[in-house]
């Protein structure tokens, strides 16, 4: 008898808890789309926050330099030594200059940048907007005549899409640089005859597709850190639980874009 | 103590719910020019959700709330704005931008709101706001490097920058030491007298109802059951009254 109870009690229970889900999940979607649309509105209206985007291109840009200065560079070190095995079995060593340049100017550079950035800068935009939630300071800001998602997300969203590009163009040189380095101690290559192989290997398209890659990564990181910073719950759990969210989702979209992006311009390229 | 002349404020049949959480449940409320009011009332109980609606932060469910002569509800935009300068909100938890100094923090209403300010005339008022709540040296510090009274004090300093006709005090003396709590309550009274504003005072600290308030409104029940001088709310018989005046005088 207690388990026909139990039974009949958990089935509209599961069924309503798999629509809730649903609903909450659309609902979600539905905040999210009303966010972005009014990042455009406010972003187009004045007035216009030029001094705090300044600042916050400062923060994002200059404080992610060191360390994207040091992935880049790793990466075209690790990335080069990997691939000479491969092309050294069908002695095409040569080839490594164009190879990494592909590589890095279509992939590794615009990627490993924004999963750098994902980590660094939308954990921070995170947990810095979700803390001001939590203490009342966007409501201060609100309350002060201020509009805060004038001059906390529009400021922070803008500088992420223009920085970005910017930090995926110097990844990529610097990723060049240190597959040069390892080229030229293992295959005595000119830097010269480098620099001819690498420019002669990538398009304008190559360039163009990545750096129009990076806005869109960097608008999603920016965008991410600033939705679940400000929508966060109240209290300190809220505040990690808002970084954490930051990153993993803002990877995930980045994965996601990259598939995207890849997809359509093999299609313009093959046209 | 002020003299009871128009109602600044008025709030009638204020009602205000979280879910199946009913906070609010038809609030009227009369605040005159240059009176201080206690809101009185246990935590949870609807205190801070009332001065919320006050500055639009939230829509109320039914009821209006005028202030300034303006239906808080009907605002919008430019107008809000401007409405929300005459009205100073000195927040619980101070609400200082923690990445911004003092001078910034006090600094950020000001240039924001008033144009036309050289930089000697907002650097003028930044060091009086600072002067007159007796905290100067600390205007190059940061918020972190402040105590939880010193950060009072600067919330509401940040406010009186605008000379707000009203002021909102949201628990201003929460978690603070008793001497810091009388500094914090003289404060209060000094603005009320040097600007003759119009104050609201959230608190369940009883001292400083007293020292502050011309008026006290018990919120029970989501309602304001008992409302007038402090001595006659507390006269009252009601045991949840009693109670509330034995656990901060009594016990």
């Amino acid at each position: 008898m207690q388990s026909e109870t139990t039974k009949s009690t958990s089935e509209p229970s599961g069924r309503s808890v798999t629509t809730r889900r649903f609903d909450r999940f659309f609902l979600e979607l539905a905040e999210v789309a009303a966010f972005i649309g009014r990042f455009f509105r406010e972003a187009l209206l004045p007035p216009y926050e030029f001094k705090e985007i300044v600042r916050q291109c400062y923060e994002v840009g200059f404080r992610s330099l060191l360390l994207i200065s040091t992935t880049g560079f790793i990466t075209g070190i690790v990335f080069t030594n990997q691939s000479r095995p491969s092309l050294s079995d069908f002695g095409a060593t040569s080839w490594l200059p164009s190879l990494i340049a592909i590589a890095i100017v279509r992939a590794l550079g615009p990627l490993v940048t924004a999963l750098i950035a994902a980590g660094k800068v939308g954990s921070s935009i995170g947990a810095e907007l979700g803390s001001m939630n939590v203490t009342e300071q966007i409501d201060a800001m609100e309350v002060s005549g201020t509009d805060p998602f004038k001059f906390l997300v529009v400021t922070r969203v803008i500088a992420t899409s223009f920085t970005i590009p910017l930090l995926t163009m110097y990844t990529i040189f610097v990723a060049l640089i240190g597959a040069y380095i390892n080229v030229s101690a293992n295959e005595q290559t000119s830097f010269t005859s480098y620099i001819q192989e690498v420019f002669g290997a990538i398009t304008y398209l190559d360039i163009f597709a990545s750096v129009l890659k990076s806005i869109v990564f960097g608008f999603t990181i920016g965008m991410v850190g600033c939705y679940k910073g400000y929508h966060s719950s109240k209290g300190t759990e809220g505040v990690g639980k808002a970084a954490n969210s930051s990153v993993v989702t803002a990877m995930f979209l980045v994965f996601i874009e990259e598939l995207l992006s890849l997809q359509i311009v093999s299609a313009i390229r093959g046209s | 103590m002020a003299e009871k002349t128009e109602p600044i404020i008025s709030i009638r049949g204020l009602k205000k719910s979280f879910g199946s959480l009913h906070v609010l449940k038809g609030v009227d409320l009369e605040v005159n020019k240059g009176e201080n009011v206690v809101v009185l009332g246990r935590s949870g109980t609807g205190k801070s959700v009332l001065i919320k609606i006050m500055v639009g932060l939230l829509k109320p469910d039914a009821g209006h709330v005028v202030v300034l002569g303006q239906d808080v509800e009907t605002l919008r935009g430019k107008e809000l704005d401007e409405f929300r300068q005459k009205v100073g909100f000195s927040f619980q938890s101070s609400a200082l931008y923690d990445s911004m100094s003092i001078r910034e923090n006090l600094e950020f209403p000001l240039v924001r709101n008033v144009r036309n300010l050289s930089r000697d005339e907002v650097n003028q008022a930044v060091e009086k706001a600072l002067d007159d709540v007796g905290l100067s040296q600390t205007i190059n510090q940061m918020p972190s490097e402040l105590s939880g009274g010193q950060r009072k004090r600067i919330g509401i300093a940040r406010t009186l920058i605008l000379k707000p006709e009203i002021m909102l005090y949201d628990e201003p003396t929460a978690g603070l030491d008793p001497i810091t709590s009388i500094e914090i309550n003289n404060l209060i009274n000094d603005v009320q007298e040097r600007l003759g504003a119009t104050s609201i005072i959230i608190t369940h600290d009883l001292t400083c109802a007293k020292s502050t308030g011309d008026r006290v409104a018990m919120l029970l029940d989501g309602r304001f059951e008992r409302v007038g001088t402090f001595d006659e709310v507390f006269a009252d018989p009601d045991e949840r009254i009693q109670q509330f005046y034995n656990y901060n005088f009594v016990n």
